[in-house]
């Protein structure tokens, strides 16, 4: 009975603590979720329109059927995979610096995964019958539709990068040692889970033989290492944010192991982009008029093009930062790399590889789409929301991880009175 | 000091649950009978006889209220024996695009913003028949047809193989025993898959409430067909199946001005589209993909 008192009054405590942790901040703090929070509100003004009057409300058209949310789920999905290349090195061959940040890299992906989710939500014309697509309750048509895939895959990866990253909290906040033999295994099942999530995610476009632009088998591949650039670029700068502004400890080392794999990366996605490129220019046939759209554009309309081009420059000069060691091991360039290649990969396979897989239509018409401002803050109203999630998942994890909120913390702190 | 504070609370706690009551009894509100009837409603091939007889009596009560029109809703089976197929004379068609407005009054599409057609006709130029790339959507002379021109009507081509049924994550389209590939409207869940695997541009969205003025709906539509759409959910043509599976032929087979369309079973011998596929030297668009199209072109001899 005892025991039992003990155990509600802690976890009573520790959601009271919970909370004081995400109330409580300094004044940047209340000052950063107070813009996430009316960016989001901002995003929300423009959504329910959009619900009410119909996605007339967006730029889409029959022609281009996905725009700017697709565009950014693609994207996202890779950024939520990228999760992988933290895990690989730190628990395969056990390198130190990087086992630190895991389980902060962990529910990053987690956020991501929400974001990703969140974009085809608000894509979905009729959110109200979301549960059509859930298994047992609706009427799910798997194995045959990749959509279906997706939904299963990132669900999993969402629950595992939740589950790992909040059972090694749990314990550290109880001072133990985890349970290799629970955790290892999921660990090494997620990694397999990133390769599926990105994998699926190319597979949804690649299947589609109406679409020549993504009937390509070089799609997943492009998509594994695009995402392996963007991902890692991104947990660059954010842990120096980290590292900055809380008391979590993080070695340059780390950073610089991650921009070293990085550059493997960088290398691979431009050689197979060089692939794609070369196929399609030199047999020059009928299917190549989408990358014509893309590059150089098609019968004159050509709102892609200077997009695509300062997206290929971003890439290219990332890369050439990346590959020397002294620039990628030198923080003030590497942090210019990172900000290229998260916004050259985002053009090259948000908007650059959703859109012109509509254009021209399977029947030659082009539509030249470019998203209108309700799509821009509805994104941005997600951005912000994923961000807020992350946000404030760190503002209890780091405590956590650091040791100021724990067990043994609450052993001290706790009154006389509870005692008896 | 500690009075004030807590007025002050207190004032945000009333502040919040007036706003949170406020907002739920709206919601309710708006959350009428006919939501949460379609909320619930099963998919249309798990209903069982009664469940969809229940169902058009609903619609059609609704309809009238809604329209201030008595619609008759047919929820017809398929004909046993029948495989609809179509066929299109590329020699005899002029471009006029009757057909695609004939379908547009048939089917109740949208009129205007959203303008929605299930027919496009394209213009090409004499000699490229299939370079679709170079296909003019939306020419305008005074006068069809022009010397130098043919033109493509291209709707839906009922496939055998329809990609955009394989891709559906929701069942909600399928295709018929007689062929009809189909959509169930409130079972989509508008993700447009089926608009991005479609070869041919077979699939039209509502991106908007369809806009049909009352005087000009027709009344007498099928529930997989042409009953009154709702935003944000994907529609096509049917081969008119609130028609042909009344022995009718489609509108546009009937608004051809030239004889251009032809339509029929496959599987009868004796049938006009049987006729054209043994006499004529047909093709479909884009075999190479192996949709298997059931929507012949043709050219007179």
């Amino acid at each position: 009975m005892q025991a039992l008192r003990e155990t509600l009054h802690e976890t009573w405590r520790f959601y009271r603590k919970t909370l004081t942790l995400v109330l409580t901040g300094t004044r940047e703090y209340y000052l950063w979720c107070l813009l996430l929070l009316s960016i989001m509100f901002l995003g929300l003004l423009f959504y329910l329109p959009q619900v009410y009057t119909g996605l007339i409300t967006t730029n889409m058209k029959d022609q281009v059927v996905w725009g700017l949310y697709i565009a950014n789920f693609t994207y996202l999905v890779g950024v939520a995979a990228a999760a992988v290349l933290l895990v690989v090195p730190a628990y395969i061959y056990q390198f130190g610096p990087i086992k630190e940040i895991v389980v902060l890299g962990e529910l990053f992906a987690a956020s991501s995964i929400i974001m990703a989710l969140l974009f085809v939500m608000v894509d979905l014309g009729r959110v109200d019958r979301f549960w059509h697509m859930l298994p047992l309750i609706g009427s799910m048509n798997f194995p045959n539709s990749l959509l279906a895939w997706d939904v299963i895959v990132l669900n999993i990866y969402l629950v595992l990068n939740l589950l790992i990253p909040v059972y090694l909290l749990v314990k550290t906040y109880y001072g133990k040692e985890p349970n290799r033999k629970f955790i290892v295994p999921l660990i090494l099942f997620s990694i397999p889970m990133a390769v599926a999530i990105h994998t699926v995610t190319a597979f949804l476009y690649n299947g589609l033989p109406a679409r020549p632009f993504w009937n390509a088998s070089i799609l997943a591949p492009r998509f594994l290492a695009s995402a392996f650039c963007s991902g890692p670029a991104i947990i660059i700068i954010v842990f120096q944010i980290l590292r900055e502004y809380t008391f979590i400890k993080l070695e340059d080392r780390a950073l610089f192991k991650i921009a070293e794999l990085m550059a493997y990366a960088m290398f691979l996605n431009l050689f197979l982009l060089m692939s794609e490129m070369f196929k399609e220019y030199y047999s020059n046939t009928v299917h190549i008029a989408s990358l014509k759209y893309l590059y150089e554009g098609l019968h004159g309309k050509n709102a892609l093009v200077p997009w695509i081009w300062v997206g290929t420059a971003m890439n290219l000069i990332a890369f050439v930062i990346f590959l020397f060691p002294a620039m990628r091991k030198r923080l003030s360039t590497l942090n210019i790399g990172c900000i290229l290649i998260i916004a050259g990969v985002w053009i090259e396979k948000g908007p650059g590889l959703v859109i012109p897989g509509f254009v021209p239509d399977p029947l030659g018409e082009i539509y030249e789409y470019m998203p209108n401002f309700t799509e821009l803050f509805i994104s941005f109203g997600i951005w912000a929301t994923g961000l807020l999630i992350f946000t404030l998942l760190m503002k209890v994890a780091i405590p956590i991880a650091s040791g100021e909120f724990s067990h043994a913390k609450y052993i001290e702190e706790r009154p006389a009175s509870d005692w008896q | 000091m500690r009075d004030k504070l807590y007025t002050r609370r207190e004032w945000i706690r009333n502040l919040c649950l007036t706003a949170l009551s406020g907002s739920a009894i709206s919601l309710i509100s708006s959350c009428g009978k006919e939501e949460v009837e379609d909320f619930l409603q099963k998919h249309f091939l798990e209903m069982t006889r009664e469940e969809k007889e229940a169902l058009i009596t609903r619609l059609e009560a609704r309809y009238l209220k809604k329209y201030g029109r008595k619609f008759k809703v047919s929820a017809q089976e398929a004909i046993p024996d029948t495989l609809w197929g179509y066929g299109l004379d590329l020699s005899r068609c002029i471009g006029c695009r009757r057909c695609v407005y004939a379908c547009v009054e048939e089917n109740n599409s949208s009129r205007l913003k959203p303008q929605s057609q299930w027919i496009r006709v394209i213009r090409l130029k004499k000699g490229s028949l299939v370079d679709l790339e170079n296909s003019e959507h939306y020419y305008n002379p005074d006068l069809v047809p022009e010397k130098d021109f043919l033109y493509m009507p291209v709707q839906c081509q009922h496939c055998e193989n329809p990609p955009c049924v394989k891709v559906c994550p929701v069942h909600a389209t399928w295709k018929e025993p007689d062929g009809l590939v189909v959509v169930d409207y409130n079972w989509c869940i508008g993700c447009r898959y089926c608009i991005a695997a479609c070869p041919y541009r077979g699939r039209i969205f509502n991106w908007a409430e369809p806009n049909v003025p009352s005087d000009q709906w027709n009344t007498s539509v099928h529930y997989l067909g042409n009953r009154p759409r709702m935003r944000n959910v994907v529609d096509k043509c049917t081969y008119c199946i609130q028609r042909v599976r009344v022995g009718r032929y489609p509108a546009c087979v009937e608004a051809c001005p030239t004889g251009s369309r032809k339509f029929g079973n496959l599987l009868d011998p004796q049938s006009e589209i049987r006729y054209v596929i043994e006499n004529k030297r047909t093709f479909r668009l884009k075999e190479d993909l192996r949709t298997e199209p059931k929507f012949y072109y043709f050219f007179e001899a």
